[in-house]
Protein backbone atom coordinates (compact mmCIF):
# COMPACT_ATOMS: atom_id res chain seq x y z
CA UNK A 1 0.00 0.00 0.00
CA UNK A 2 1.27 3.10 -1.08
CA UNK A 3 0.94 6.87 1.21
CA UNK A 4 0.91 9.78 -0.19
CA UNK A 5 3.20 11.05 2.77
CA UNK A 6 3.02 14.65 1.18
CA UNK A 7 -0.79 14.87 2.14
CA UNK A 8 0.09 14.89 5.74
CA UNK A 9 2.81 17.87 5.00
CA UNK A 10 -0.68 19.75 4.41
CA UNK A 11 -2.34 21.10 7.70
CA UNK A 12 -5.78 20.67 7.15
CA UNK A 13 -4.69 16.74 6.83
CA UNK A 14 -2.16 16.51 9.51
CA UNK A 15 -4.92 18.35 11.97
CA UNK A 16 -7.26 15.61 12.30
CA UNK A 17 -4.92 12.98 12.06
CA UNK A 18 -3.08 14.81 14.73
CA UNK A 19 -5.89 14.60 17.29
CA UNK A 20 -6.49 10.99 16.62
CA UNK A 21 -2.75 10.10 17.65
CA UNK A 22 -2.44 12.31 21.02
CA UNK A 23 -4.94 10.06 23.17
CA UNK A 24 -2.71 6.44 22.09
CA UNK A 25 0.57 8.73 23.09
CA UNK A 26 -0.75 9.82 26.53
CA UNK A 27 -1.61 6.51 27.42
CA UNK A 28 1.54 4.88 26.10
CA UNK A 29 3.44 7.95 28.11
CA UNK A 30 1.14 7.65 31.54
CA UNK A 31 1.89 3.53 31.52
CA UNK A 32 5.87 3.82 30.00
CA UNK A 33 6.55 6.87 33.04
CA UNK A 34 4.59 4.73 35.73
CA UNK A 35 6.35 1.81 35.00
CA UNK A 36 9.90 2.90 35.12
CA UNK A 37 9.30 5.25 37.96
CA UNK A 38 8.11 1.60 39.50
CA UNK A 39 11.27 -0.11 38.83
CA UNK A 40 13.69 2.67 39.17
CA UNK A 41 12.52 3.94 42.62
CA UNK A 42 11.28 0.67 43.98
CA UNK A 43 12.64 -2.48 42.09
CA UNK A 44 15.89 -0.97 41.05
CA UNK A 45 19.02 -2.09 43.71
CA UNK A 46 20.91 0.67 45.88
CA UNK A 47 23.91 1.62 44.38
CA UNK A 48 27.34 0.28 45.34
CA UNK A 49 28.83 3.87 46.24
CA UNK A 50 26.32 6.23 45.86
CA UNK A 51 23.30 4.43 47.76
CA UNK A 52 19.83 5.85 47.08
CA UNK A 53 20.42 9.23 45.92
CA UNK A 54 22.02 7.84 42.47
CA UNK A 55 18.04 6.72 41.62
CA UNK A 56 17.43 10.83 40.44
CA UNK A 57 19.35 9.69 37.55
CA UNK A 58 15.93 7.82 35.98
CA UNK A 59 14.93 11.35 35.57
CA UNK A 60 17.95 13.17 34.99
CA UNK A 61 19.15 10.95 32.21
CA UNK A 62 16.03 10.35 29.97
CA UNK A 63 15.49 14.08 30.35
CA UNK A 64 19.11 14.66 29.33
CA UNK A 65 19.11 12.55 26.54
CA UNK A 66 15.47 13.71 25.13
CA UNK A 67 16.72 17.83 25.77
CA UNK A 68 19.54 16.52 22.90
CA UNK A 69 17.33 14.44 20.69
CA UNK A 70 14.27 16.89 20.61
CA UNK A 71 17.04 19.71 19.49
CA UNK A 72 18.27 17.51 17.04
CA UNK A 73 14.77 16.76 15.77
CA UNK A 74 13.67 20.57 15.93
CA UNK A 75 16.82 21.56 13.76
CA UNK A 76 15.68 19.26 11.15
CA UNK A 77 12.27 20.49 11.28
CA UNK A 78 13.74 23.92 10.78
CA UNK A 79 15.83 22.73 7.69
CA UNK A 80 12.50 21.02 6.10
CA UNK A 81 11.16 24.41 6.48
CA UNK A 82 13.56 26.19 5.15
CA UNK A 83 14.35 23.72 2.11
CA UNK A 84 10.60 22.63 1.06
CA UNK A 85 9.02 26.24 2.32
CA UNK A 86 6.76 23.54 3.93
CA UNK A 87 4.51 25.54 6.50
CA UNK A 88 3.53 22.53 8.52
CA UNK A 89 7.61 22.36 9.34
CA UNK A 90 8.02 25.23 10.94
CA UNK A 91 5.15 24.73 13.10
CA UNK A 92 6.29 21.25 14.44
CA UNK A 93 9.66 22.75 15.44
CA UNK A 94 7.91 25.65 17.35
CA UNK A 95 5.74 23.10 18.80
CA UNK A 96 9.11 20.93 20.30
CA UNK A 97 11.29 24.02 21.17
CA UNK A 98 9.13 24.49 24.96
CA UNK A 99 8.63 20.73 25.56
CA UNK A 100 12.97 20.83 24.56
CA UNK A 101 13.69 23.83 27.06
CA UNK A 102 11.65 22.41 29.80
CA UNK A 103 13.80 18.69 29.45
CA UNK A 104 16.69 21.24 29.67
CA UNK A 105 15.48 22.43 32.66
CA UNK A 106 14.23 19.40 34.31
CA UNK A 107 18.26 18.20 33.22
CA UNK A 108 19.93 20.72 34.52
CA UNK A 109 18.06 21.12 38.22
CA UNK A 110 17.85 17.24 38.67
CA UNK A 111 21.71 17.65 37.91
CA UNK A 112 22.00 20.23 40.24
CA UNK A 113 19.97 18.13 42.80
CA UNK A 114 22.15 14.98 42.47
CA UNK A 115 25.46 17.06 42.73
CA UNK A 116 25.54 18.63 46.04
CA UNK A 117 25.37 15.44 47.69
CA UNK A 118 27.27 13.85 45.28
CA UNK A 119 30.36 16.06 44.07
CA UNK A 120 29.92 18.43 46.95
CA UNK A 121 28.78 21.19 44.18
CA UNK A 122 25.43 22.18 43.29
CA UNK A 123 27.12 23.35 39.92
CA UNK A 124 30.79 23.99 38.36
CA UNK A 125 31.77 25.23 35.31
CA UNK A 126 33.10 21.97 33.18
CA UNK A 127 32.28 21.18 29.50
CA UNK A 128 29.45 18.78 30.01
CA UNK A 129 27.18 21.55 32.36
CA UNK A 130 27.87 24.65 30.29
CA UNK A 131 27.20 23.23 26.96
CA UNK A 132 23.88 21.73 28.58
CA UNK A 133 23.42 25.67 29.64
CA UNK A 134 23.80 26.91 26.62
CA UNK A 135 21.19 24.52 24.92
CA UNK A 136 18.38 25.71 27.25
CA UNK A 137 19.36 29.13 26.05
CA UNK A 138 19.74 28.23 22.71
CA UNK A 139 15.85 27.21 22.74
CA UNK A 140 15.02 30.24 24.80
CA UNK A 141 16.74 32.24 21.66
CA UNK A 142 15.00 30.17 19.21
CA UNK A 143 11.90 30.79 21.06
CA UNK A 144 11.97 34.60 21.31
CA UNK A 145 13.61 35.09 18.18
CA UNK A 146 10.50 33.13 16.62
CA UNK A 147 8.07 35.60 19.06
CA UNK A 148 9.44 38.44 18.17
CA UNK A 149 9.30 38.72 14.45
CA UNK A 150 5.91 39.54 13.39
CA UNK A 151 6.04 38.38 9.94
CA UNK A 152 5.42 34.52 10.23
CA UNK A 153 7.93 33.84 7.06
CA UNK A 154 10.49 35.95 8.21
CA UNK A 155 10.00 34.34 11.96
CA UNK A 156 10.17 30.89 10.53
CA UNK A 157 13.23 31.91 8.15
CA UNK A 158 15.47 33.92 10.81
CA UNK A 159 14.47 31.36 13.97
CA UNK A 160 14.98 27.93 11.58
CA UNK A 161 18.72 29.37 10.69
CA UNK A 162 19.34 29.91 14.35
CA UNK A 163 18.03 26.49 14.96
CA UNK A 164 20.28 24.84 11.90
CA UNK A 165 23.47 26.58 13.52
CA UNK A 166 22.81 25.90 17.37
CA UNK A 167 22.65 22.32 16.34
CA UNK A 168 26.20 22.21 16.80
CA UNK A 169 26.14 22.38 20.04
CA UNK A 170 24.17 18.76 20.52
CA UNK A 171 27.77 16.50 19.27
CA UNK A 172 29.99 19.13 21.44
CA UNK A 173 27.58 18.21 24.99
CA UNK A 174 27.68 14.69 23.89
CA UNK A 175 30.83 14.05 23.67
CA UNK A 176 32.30 17.10 26.41
CA UNK A 177 33.23 13.94 28.83
CA UNK A 178 35.14 12.25 25.84
CA UNK A 179 36.65 14.89 24.89
CA UNK A 180 37.87 17.01 27.82
CA UNK A 181 38.47 15.97 31.54
CA UNK A 182 35.07 16.99 32.91
CA UNK A 183 33.97 17.00 36.84
CA UNK A 184 30.54 14.83 35.21
CA UNK A 185 31.27 11.43 34.85
CA UNK A 186 31.42 9.23 31.10
CA UNK A 187 28.36 8.02 29.42
CA UNK A 188 27.25 4.44 30.95
CA UNK A 189 25.45 3.60 27.98
CA UNK A 190 27.06 4.15 24.35
CA UNK A 191 27.61 2.32 21.33
CA UNK A 192 29.19 -0.74 20.71
CA UNK A 193 30.00 -0.76 24.24
CA UNK A 194 28.15 -2.93 27.59
CA UNK A 195 26.32 -0.80 29.68
CA UNK A 196 28.27 -0.18 32.98
CA UNK A 197 24.87 -0.78 35.10
CA UNK A 198 22.78 -3.39 36.46
CA UNK A 199 20.30 -5.12 34.36
CA UNK A 200 17.14 -3.42 35.92
CA UNK A 201 18.67 -0.29 36.51
CA UNK A 202 19.08 -0.10 32.45
CA UNK A 203 16.02 -1.16 32.21
CA UNK A 204 13.99 0.95 34.10
CA UNK A 205 16.25 4.45 32.70
CA UNK A 206 15.22 2.61 29.00
CA UNK A 207 11.49 2.57 29.86
CA UNK A 208 11.60 5.94 31.52
CA UNK A 209 13.09 7.50 27.88
CA UNK A 210 10.72 6.01 26.11
CA UNK A 211 7.87 7.21 28.34
CA UNK A 212 9.52 10.99 28.12
CA UNK A 213 9.48 10.54 24.57
CA UNK A 214 5.96 9.07 24.18
CA UNK A 215 4.90 12.47 26.14
CA UNK A 216 6.86 14.69 23.95
CA UNK A 217 4.76 13.47 20.97
CA UNK A 218 1.63 13.84 22.87
CA UNK A 219 2.35 17.11 23.79
CA UNK A 220 3.83 18.52 20.50
CA UNK A 221 1.29 16.79 18.60
CA UNK A 222 -1.98 18.80 20.64
CA UNK A 223 0.82 21.82 20.54
CA UNK A 224 1.03 21.93 17.12
CA UNK A 225 -2.82 21.49 16.87
CA UNK A 226 -3.13 24.73 18.57
CA UNK A 227 -0.80 26.64 16.12
CA UNK A 228 -2.37 25.17 13.19
CA UNK A 229 -5.88 26.49 14.17
CA UNK A 230 -4.13 29.82 15.10
CA UNK A 231 -2.35 30.23 11.51
CA UNK A 232 -5.46 28.92 9.44
CA UNK A 233 -8.06 30.49 11.19
CA UNK A 234 -9.08 32.62 7.53
CA UNK A 235 -8.98 28.64 5.77
CA UNK A 236 -11.81 27.55 4.28
CA UNK A 237 -11.39 24.15 6.37
CA UNK A 238 -10.85 25.67 9.65
CA UNK A 239 -13.98 28.20 9.19
CA UNK A 240 -16.06 24.78 7.72
CA UNK A 241 -14.83 22.65 10.79
CA UNK A 242 -16.04 25.83 13.16
CA UNK A 243 -19.87 26.47 11.29
CA UNK A 244 -19.95 22.40 11.54
CA UNK A 245 -18.79 22.77 15.86
CA UNK A 246 -16.68 19.90 15.38
CA UNK A 247 -13.07 19.82 16.30
CA UNK A 248 -11.84 15.99 15.44
CA UNK B 1 18.91 22.38 -10.67
CA UNK B 2 15.40 23.83 -8.77
CA UNK B 3 15.58 26.41 -5.91
CA UNK B 4 14.50 23.79 -3.25
CA UNK B 5 18.08 21.78 -4.72
CA UNK B 6 19.70 24.94 -4.50
CA UNK B 7 19.00 25.77 -0.50
CA UNK B 8 19.28 22.21 0.20
CA UNK B 9 22.45 22.47 -0.56
CA UNK B 10 23.10 26.24 0.93
CA UNK B 11 22.07 24.52 4.19
CA UNK B 12 24.11 21.84 3.60
CA UNK B 13 27.15 23.90 2.56
CA UNK B 14 26.59 25.93 6.05
CA UNK B 15 26.48 23.21 8.42
CA UNK B 16 29.60 21.46 7.20
CA UNK B 17 31.54 24.74 7.35
CA UNK B 18 30.03 25.68 10.67
CA UNK B 19 30.98 22.23 11.93
CA UNK B 20 34.83 22.38 10.36
CA UNK B 21 34.87 26.04 12.47
CA UNK B 22 33.76 24.92 15.55
CA UNK B 23 35.89 21.70 15.30
CA UNK B 24 39.29 23.98 15.14
CA UNK B 25 37.51 26.67 17.73
CA UNK B 26 37.48 23.86 19.99
CA UNK B 27 40.65 22.31 19.01
CA UNK B 28 42.18 25.82 19.44
CA UNK B 29 40.82 26.13 23.02
CA UNK B 30 41.12 23.04 24.35
CA UNK B 31 43.34 23.58 26.93
CA UNK B 32 40.70 26.02 28.41
CA UNK B 33 38.07 23.99 28.30
CA UNK B 34 39.74 20.84 30.60
CA UNK B 35 37.96 21.11 33.75
CA UNK B 36 40.74 20.00 36.43
CA UNK B 37 44.96 19.15 35.68
CA UNK B 38 46.22 15.72 36.28
CA UNK B 39 49.40 15.72 38.65
CA UNK B 40 51.59 14.51 35.69
CA UNK B 41 50.41 17.93 34.05
CA UNK B 42 51.07 19.65 36.85
CA UNK B 43 54.61 18.42 37.27
CA UNK B 44 55.36 19.12 33.51
CA UNK B 45 54.43 22.27 34.70
CA UNK B 46 51.26 22.52 32.24
CA UNK B 47 48.81 23.90 34.61
CA UNK B 48 48.60 27.02 35.38
CA UNK B 49 51.79 28.99 37.23
CA UNK B 50 50.85 31.16 40.46
CA UNK B 51 47.57 31.10 39.81
CA UNK B 52 44.98 29.03 41.12
CA UNK B 53 43.56 25.67 39.02
CA UNK B 54 41.60 22.39 39.64
CA UNK B 55 43.53 19.45 40.14
CA UNK B 56 41.85 15.96 39.79
CA UNK B 57 42.98 12.20 40.25
CA UNK B 58 42.01 9.63 42.59
CA UNK B 59 42.63 9.97 46.40
CA UNK B 60 45.65 7.60 46.78
CA UNK B 61 45.07 4.23 49.69
CA UNK B 62 45.94 5.05 52.74
CA UNK B 63 47.04 8.90 52.19
CA UNK B 64 44.56 10.31 53.69
CA UNK B 65 45.33 11.99 57.70
CA UNK B 66 43.42 14.28 60.00
CA UNK B 67 44.87 17.16 61.92
CA UNK B 68 44.05 17.07 65.26
CA UNK B 69 41.41 20.39 64.77
CA UNK B 70 39.55 17.62 63.19
CA UNK B 71 39.06 19.50 60.03
CA UNK B 72 41.87 19.71 57.96
CA UNK B 73 42.98 16.90 56.46
CA UNK B 74 46.23 15.97 54.56
CA UNK B 75 45.97 13.76 51.26
CA UNK B 76 47.64 12.34 48.03
CA UNK B 77 46.48 12.82 44.51
CA UNK B 78 47.49 10.24 41.84
CA UNK B 79 47.09 9.57 38.55
CA UNK B 80 49.61 6.32 39.42
CA UNK B 81 52.71 7.82 38.05
CA UNK B 82 53.19 11.21 39.81
CA UNK B 83 52.11 11.97 43.27
CA UNK B 84 50.76 15.60 44.62
CA UNK B 85 50.30 16.24 48.08
CA UNK B 86 46.90 18.19 49.14
CA UNK B 87 45.93 19.76 52.42
CA UNK B 88 42.75 21.19 53.18
CA UNK B 89 40.48 22.85 55.40
CA UNK B 90 36.48 22.03 55.20
CA UNK B 91 34.11 19.86 55.14
CA UNK B 92 34.54 16.85 52.30
CA UNK B 93 31.93 15.71 50.14
CA UNK B 94 30.12 12.32 51.53
CA UNK B 95 31.61 10.22 48.28
CA UNK B 96 35.16 11.27 49.36
CA UNK B 97 37.18 8.03 49.77
CA UNK B 98 40.58 6.81 49.25
CA UNK B 99 40.84 5.04 46.18
CA UNK B 100 38.09 7.41 44.63
CA UNK B 101 37.96 10.03 41.83
CA UNK B 102 38.47 13.67 43.56
CA UNK B 103 38.69 17.22 42.23
CA UNK B 104 40.36 20.00 44.47
CA UNK B 105 40.66 23.34 43.58
CA UNK B 106 43.70 25.85 44.75
CA UNK B 107 47.00 26.85 44.55
CA UNK B 108 50.37 24.72 44.32
CA UNK B 109 53.06 25.97 47.21
CA UNK B 110 56.66 26.64 46.49
CA UNK B 111 57.46 23.30 48.14
CA UNK B 112 55.14 21.45 46.56
CA UNK B 113 51.85 20.70 48.65
CA UNK B 114 49.09 21.81 46.69
CA UNK B 115 46.14 24.03 49.33
CA UNK B 116 42.67 23.29 47.98
CA UNK B 117 39.61 25.74 48.90
CA UNK B 118 37.60 23.39 47.59
CA UNK B 119 37.33 19.39 47.03
CA UNK B 120 34.65 18.05 45.02
CA UNK B 121 34.40 14.20 44.89
CA UNK B 122 34.05 12.61 41.20
CA UNK B 123 32.07 9.56 40.50
CA UNK B 124 32.25 7.53 37.34
CA UNK B 125 29.93 6.27 35.08
CA UNK B 126 29.41 2.34 36.85
CA UNK B 127 26.22 1.59 38.87
CA UNK B 128 25.56 -1.78 40.64
CA UNK B 129 24.33 -3.13 43.58
CA UNK B 130 26.77 -3.21 46.49
CA UNK B 131 26.38 -7.37 46.77
CA UNK B 132 27.73 -6.88 42.69
CA UNK B 133 30.72 -5.02 44.09
CA UNK B 134 31.84 -7.37 46.51
CA UNK B 135 31.62 -10.38 44.35
CA UNK B 136 33.76 -8.38 42.00
CA UNK B 137 35.58 -7.39 44.62
CA UNK B 138 36.89 -10.64 45.66
CA UNK B 139 37.13 -12.21 42.45
CA UNK B 140 39.79 -9.41 41.67
CA UNK B 141 41.82 -10.70 44.66
CA UNK B 142 41.47 -14.24 43.23
CA UNK B 143 42.55 -13.12 39.95
CA UNK B 144 45.42 -11.24 41.79
CA UNK B 145 46.54 -14.25 43.68
CA UNK B 146 46.48 -16.37 40.48
CA UNK B 147 48.56 -14.43 38.31
CA UNK B 148 51.04 -14.17 41.34
CA UNK B 149 51.69 -17.91 41.51
CA UNK B 150 51.03 -18.57 37.62
CA UNK B 151 51.95 -16.82 34.49
CA UNK B 152 48.54 -17.27 33.41
CA UNK B 153 47.65 -13.52 33.02
CA UNK B 154 43.51 -13.07 33.71
CA UNK B 155 41.81 -10.69 31.54
CA UNK B 156 38.58 -11.10 32.60
CA UNK B 157 39.06 -8.15 35.23
CA UNK B 158 36.20 -6.22 35.57
CA UNK B 159 33.42 -8.85 33.79
CA UNK B 160 30.79 -10.25 35.51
Amino acid sequence: MAINWYKFASPASFYPLAGRLVPWFWILAAVLIVIGLYLGFVVAPTDYKQGEAYRIMFIHVPAAWMSMFIYIVMAIYAGLALVLKTRLSTMMATALAPTGAMFTFVALWTGAFWGKPMWGAWWVWDARLTSELILLFLYIGYMSLYAAIDDPRRAARASGLLAIVGAVNVPIIYFSVKWWNTLHQGASISFGQAPTMAATMLAAMGIMALGFWMYTIAVVLMRVRCEILERERHSDWVQEMVSRGTYG
Amino acid sequence: MKSRHKRLALVAVGLVGLGVATTLVLRAFNSNLVFFFSPTQVAAKESPQGRSFRLGGLVEQGSLKRDDNGLTVHFVVTDTSVNIPVTFTGILPDLFREGQGVVAQGKLSPDGVFMADEVLAKHDEKYMPPEVADALEKAKDVNAQMSGTSLAKSGTEGKP
